[in-house]
């Protein structure tokens, strides 16, 4: 049930919960218990809107970083993390198998402001050997979201 | 000048379908939501696609054997053995066709002589009745049931037998009711069948769209009936390949050489593209039919409570991506009905009566559409419908 319900939400999580209950074909009352349950959980971690920034004309530059960093003794990677992701700035913080050790996401109004925070607050930390910054230039996919027009229905109106 | 026609051809009716896809196509009205389209609105899968675009690239470009490329013909039999277990020789029992259609068409070409009964059970898809009376058959209809939710009945079976029925059809899962057949329908049809020395053409293409606890069953599994059945299947509904136009026919070994040998002087064989795709399909496309299958079934459950909140009196379908519900208390025929909405609320459903007897009284409503779309068109319908109410009162 909790599968079903996840698949679904994934991609649609504004369906009201009475239409979600008739389409998965349970009781609305599962499906709210279900829900609460997971967001108890932390399973559902929110609810968010996936948008194309570039089609609003407001500007947005989306740096990924792959981050090389000393392990701290006793707490591995996560105290590291813990001190990358802090920063509200940091969109997301991976560690990543590979060349590199972490991979943050980092968004900003500008260039400028990205690279400011690279330099002035995350190169700095202690234990960073080295950061290399991406910029994103273009989003083609996101979240599984193909972020180009929907295509037309091409399909003849009536077939048999 | 004589006459260059065939009588036969000239008096079989255009399809019904045909006459309000004109009505519909002449309107061409942006704002007209359509519910009538007999094919998936998802896009073939990817890999599917890249595996066609791939054979392209590599200059597949040729025609294959008469019967199929032979690892798309191996790929057919071990599908039928994983999903439906029937054994099939891939040498000798399977065809490639060009789209569910022309196996129709050829497996009654090979079987019928002037004069033998082919049982018919409608409302169904709208080319057997054609193609039947093309092999020179004799149609004969079985009008299926609402009170039996359009199954198939061995008692309307065994009724329409007669010492020159040949073979029986069999739709299901049915377009356009959405009806199928379970196990012990199926038995009980077997029997007859073997008791009279018929043959069914199973037209199976809506096998994989299926919606109870029960996964589809193929009549041709049951004992002594795979000598006796015409197994028809194809990629276009399971794996949204309509377009890709491919196809299988599997039989008995002496059947289907008898169709080999129409195809390869008609068809030659079916497109070298498709069937390179085809084989991805079967490999790798499980999982795709499982996830398309899922949101058929929800979209089924919404589109089957908003009726019920209607009022309108709809069974529920077990199959395929259609919804049939009855319009007949709104005191219309189907036609009235579909045009009356279409001029109304610009929403477009095909008339029950296009798929022949017992379609009266109900229209076809596909779910090959976005939730969102279904959501807007069933606000049409409501409003329609309860228009129409507060009119007749």
């Amino acid at each position: 049930m909790r599968e079903k319900i996840l698949t679904f939400i994934e991609k649609n999580s504004r369906i009201d919960l009475k239409e979600l209950a008739i389409l998965l074909g349970v009781k609305e009352e599962t499906v709210l218990r279900e829900l609460e349950a997971m967001e108890e959980e932390h399973i559902i971690c929110g609810y968010h809107t996936l948008i194309n920034w570039e089609k609003t004309g407001i500007e947005k530059v989306t740096a990924m970083i792959e981050v090389r960093v000393t392990p701290q003794r006793g707490m591995g990677f996560d105290k590291v993390a813990e001190r990358i992701y802090n920063y509200p700035e940091v969109e997301s913080v991976y560690l990543i198998s590979g060349g590199f050790d972490f991979m943050v996401t980092l968004e900003g109004k500008t260039l400028r402001e990205v690279s400011q925070f690279v330099s002035e607050k995350l190169s700095p930390l202690d234990s960073i050997l080295s950061t290399k910054t991406n910029f994103i230039l273009k989003k083609y996919k996101d979240h599984g979201t193909i972020m180009a027009e929907p295509t037309k229905d091409e399909r003849m109106k009536i077939a048999p | 000048m004589r006459n260059p026609l065939s009588k036969t051809i000239v008096e079989i009716a255009p399809s019904g379908i045909r006459k309000f896809f004109d009505i519909v196509n002449e309107m061409d009205d942006p704002d007209v939501i359509s519910l009538g389209v007999g094919e998936p609105d998802f896009d073939t899968p990817w890999h599917i696609r890249d595996e066609g675009i791939y054979s392209l690239e590599k200059g597949r470009t040729f025609y294959t054997s008469n019967t199929g490329l032979k690892d798309l013909k191996i790929e057919i039999a071990n599908y039928m053995k994983r999903r439906q277990n029937i054994t099939y020789d891939c040498d000798h029992e399977i065809i490639v066709t060009v789209g569910g259609s022309e196996a129709i068409d050829i497996a009654m070409r090979a079987m019928l002589d002037p004069g033998d009964e082919v049982l018919i059970p409608q409302p169904s898809y709208v080319s057997y009745e054609p193609c039947a009376i093309l092999a020179n058959g004799v149609p004969v209809i079985i009008e299926l049931k609402a009170e039996n939710e359009f199954r198939l009945t061995p008692e309307e079976l065994e009724a329409a037998v007669t010492p020159k029925t040949k073979i029986l059809v069999l739709p299901f899962p049915n377009n356009p009711t959405g009806s199928i057949l379970t196990r012990s329908d199926l038995e009980k049809i077997a029997e007859i069948v073997i008791k009279y020395d018929l043959f069914v053409l199973s037209d199976e293409i809506y096998a994989e769209l299926t919606y109870g606890e029960e996964p589809h069953v193929s009549i041709a599994s049951l004992p002594g009936m795979q000598v006796r059945t015409i197994l028809i299947n194809g990629f276009s509904k399971a794996y949204a390949m309509t377009g890709w136009r491919l196809g299988y026919a599997c039989g008995p070994r002496e059947i289907v050489e008898q169709m080999v040998k129409i195809h390869q002087f008609a068809i030659m064989c079916a497109p070298t593209t498709s069937q390179y795709a085809a084989v991805e399909a079967l490999k790798n496309g499980d999982k795709d039919v499982e996830n398309m299958r899922a949101e058929y079934d929800r979209r089924r459950r919404y589109l089957l409570h908003r009726f019920r909140e209607m009022g309108l009196s709809c069974f529920e379908p077990r199959g395929a991506f259609y919804l049939f519900p009855c319009v007949k208390e709104l005191g219309m025929t189907s036609e009235e009905f579909a045009e009356k909405l279409l001029a109304e609320e610009k929403l477009a459903v095909v008339p029950g009566s296009a798929f022949g007897t017992g379609g009266e009284g109900f229209v076809r409503i596909s779910y090959a559409y976005s939730l969102a779309d279904l959501r807007k068109a069933l606000d049409r319908i409501e409003r329609f419908i309860n228009r129409i109410r507060t009119e007749k009162e």
